[in-house]
């Protein structure tokens, strides 16, 4: 078994290796703002002719008013690919833009670290960056290890109200961001709501009355919140959060796609319990 | 003309259900994700009034109860109290049984006026204001255009402009939430409608509109009686019926508006309480008017009792409530009262 595991796998290697000379994509198009970034961070930027309008970093990304929901296979087309990473196949893309002969690489929402690790690799394997898309995984898991190493665990453990838009639907643990939480030991309020959806609308009430340490918007871009805003809602003066202003503020943005500034979201969130933790001890 | 002295508001009727929407705040007020006891609450409510009692609430309690239960309740009460005298209005003056107080455009151009207000990042307390502008604009284009049409008898023509305008503004709704999608969650929390984030501000700068608009229906149902007989019969009667209708059609229209700019767009309750009393009480707009005030806001109120209770302490989208648990009970109030009819 394990023979033919190896044999395959060289087979693989070698078909890959001869279709490397020729056929790396000079024109992409990406839709996909996670995938957007990973093409930037493994060094297919120059490779990058166009990107979808919700495609906001890096900045240099060209960005276009091609739509990742609704796409348009003549508008993507127009551009003339031959490469197209997507997120998910909407409208039956990936079938029109094969009528086409047009190649697509399809890099589904991530549900975990791995699977952004894994498809950062898929990605820098397709254009040509397999070495730097290495490099880029490793220097992430080196980060993220060394972020849930400093991070102190409170005896008493912290809990976080995440918020996706102001009327109070949020994430569990089952989710890529809650995921998050638990990786610095931080129990997430909407975990009592288990049994339905994983991004359930928590009520007024129980995240007044569950007085969470701390509060991570994610309503920052869509719905202008921050602190006042919610300090101002009634019963919410009372939250612990509230109170000690361990609010923290993400780009709607970073906390929905899942590229290299994952990181960042993680680190945010990290330096809010230290701040608590210091507070506290 | 015998056929139509149908009973009044019967005494009986009008307790009861008075009853029941007493019954429905209370459980409302006692019941929530955050249980906190009813003797508790009872007593914070004694202190509040001032008659010497110690509130046995915590501060955090306290605030639930009345800071984020107590208007939420109230506002399921007028909501679903307006919706439903909107309803019987506008069936009693289109003499049309499966008019909903959305006919005329109020639920697309509220709901245009809301997601423009989202996707333009207005102040959020702006966002009732132009749900509000957004379903009297929608219901004055399908009046003017029905009226420039159809002449003054045709309430066919008034209907038809109001599917029209409806259509129109559905599309430029759809049109413009699709340009925003950072915006998506927003927009759809607010078509589902709901009263997850009720304050008492919602509570305050609805009710005016609410009261007076449920005065002016109330006012008018005996002539919705008259109206239901034909616009001939009513005019021969002495009735100014294009004026009449106007009137009503405008003040339902105001009170639904300032329903659906605090509370999204909630289906079923106004097309289904009028029904219900008709069936269950009487078929003169004189019992089903306030009748229909008063169980339209109990039923909104037990929905969201459910809504916020059944997958605690997450929320259910009240649409799905009100048609999970309205439906199987109109079906058995329309199979019921058939038998004994």
């Amino acid at each position: 078994m394990k023979g033919l595991l190896i044999v395959v796998a060289v087979v693989v290697a070698l078909c890959a290796g001869g279709a490397r000379a020729a056929t790396y994509p000079t024109r992409i198009v990406s839709l996909s703002p996670s995938a957007t970034d990973d093409l930037f961070a493994v060094g297919a930027g120059k490779q990058v002719v166009a990107v979808d309008s919700l495609s906001t970093y890096p900045k240099q990304a060209p960005v276009t008013k091609l739509s990742a929901f609704t796409p348009n296979v003549e508008a993507i087309a127009k551009y003339k690919p031959d490469l197209v990473v997507i997120s998910n196949d909407q409208n039956h893309i990936v079938r029109q833009l094969g009528k086409l002969h047009i190649r697509v690489l399809t890099a589904p929402a991530a549900a975990n670290f791995g699977q952004v690790y894994a498809e950062i690799q898929q990605i820098g394997n397709a254009t040509g960056h397999a070495a730097q898309a290495q490099s880029v995984v490793k220097r992430m898991k080196k980060q993220v290890a060394a972020i849930v190493r400093t991070t102190p665990r409170p005896p008493k453990q912290l809990t976080v109200y995440h918020e996706l838009d102001p009327t109070y639907y949020s994430v569990t643990s089952h989710t890529f961001i809650g995921q998050m939480y638990t990786l610095l030991g931080v129990k997430d309020i909407a975990d009592a709501a288990n049994g339905g959806s994983d991004y359930p609308q928590l009520s007024a009430e129980y995240i007044v009355a569950s007085n969470p340490d701390l509060i991570v918007l994610a309503d920052t871009v869509c719905c202008g919140q921050s602190w006042k805003t919610i300090a101002a809602r009634p019963g919410w003066g009372t939250i612990a959060a509230v109170k000690d202003h361990e609010v923290v503020r993400i780009d709607d943005s970073i906390a929905s796609q899942w590229g290299t500034r994952t990181v960042n979201f993680l680190r945010a969130v990290a330096s809010a319990v230290k701040t608590l933790e210091a507070r506290t001890s | 003309m015998t056929e139509i002295r149908a009973r009044g508001l019967p005494g009986g009727w009008g307790v009861a259900m008075l009853a029941v929407l007493v019954g429905s705040l209370l459980l409302g007020l006692a019941i929530g994700p955050v249980s906190t006891g009813v003797w508790p609450i009872a007593s914070s409510a004694l202190s509040h009034l001032g008659l010497g009692i110690h509130s046995r609430l915590g501060a955090t309690d306290s605030d639930i109860v009345w800071q984020l239960r107590a208007p939420r309740v109230l506002l399921a009460a007028l909501v679903g109290g307006m919706l439903a005298i909107a309803g019987s209005a506008y069936q009693g003056s289109f003499r049309n049984p499966l008019v909903d107080p959305y006919l005329l455009g109020t639920a697309a151009g509220a709901g245009l006026g809301a997601t423009l207000a989202i996707t333009e990042s207005l102040p959020s307390g702006l966002l009732p204001v132009a749900a509000f502008v957004g379903a009297s604009v929608a219901v004055a284009l399908a009046y003017v255009l029905g009226r420039t049409v159809g002449g003054v008898h045709s309430t066919a023509t008034l209907i038809l402009a109001g599917v029209t305008v409806t259509a129109f503004m559905t599309a430029v709704q759809t049109f413009v939430q699709q340009r925003h999608q950072a915006t998506l969650q927003e927009v759809y929390s607010f078509i589902l409608g709901g009263f997850s984030s009720a304050t008492w501000h919602d509570v305050w700068i609805s009710a005016p509109y609410i009261g007076a608009s449920s005065v002016v229906i109330l006012l008018h149902r005996r002539v919705l009686d008259v109206l239901s007989l034909g616009d001939e019969e009513a005019s021969s009667l002495g009735i100014d019926v294009r004026r009449t209708r106007l009137i009503i059609v405008v003040a339902a229209t105001v009170g639904t508006a300032a329903a659906v700019s605090v509370s999204g767009l909630i289906a079923f309750v106004g097309i289904i309480v009028p029904h219900t009393v008709r069936l269950l009480v009487s078929t003169s707009y004189r019992a089903i008017v306030p009748l229909a005030l008063v169980l339209g806001g109990a039923f909104l109120v037990l929905t969201d009792i459910l809504a916020r209770t059944i997958m605690s302490p997450a929320e259910l989208p009240i649409g799905v409530v009100t048609a999970f648990f309205g439906a199987p009970f109109f079906a058995v109030v329309l199979r019921t009262t058939r038998r004994l009819g």
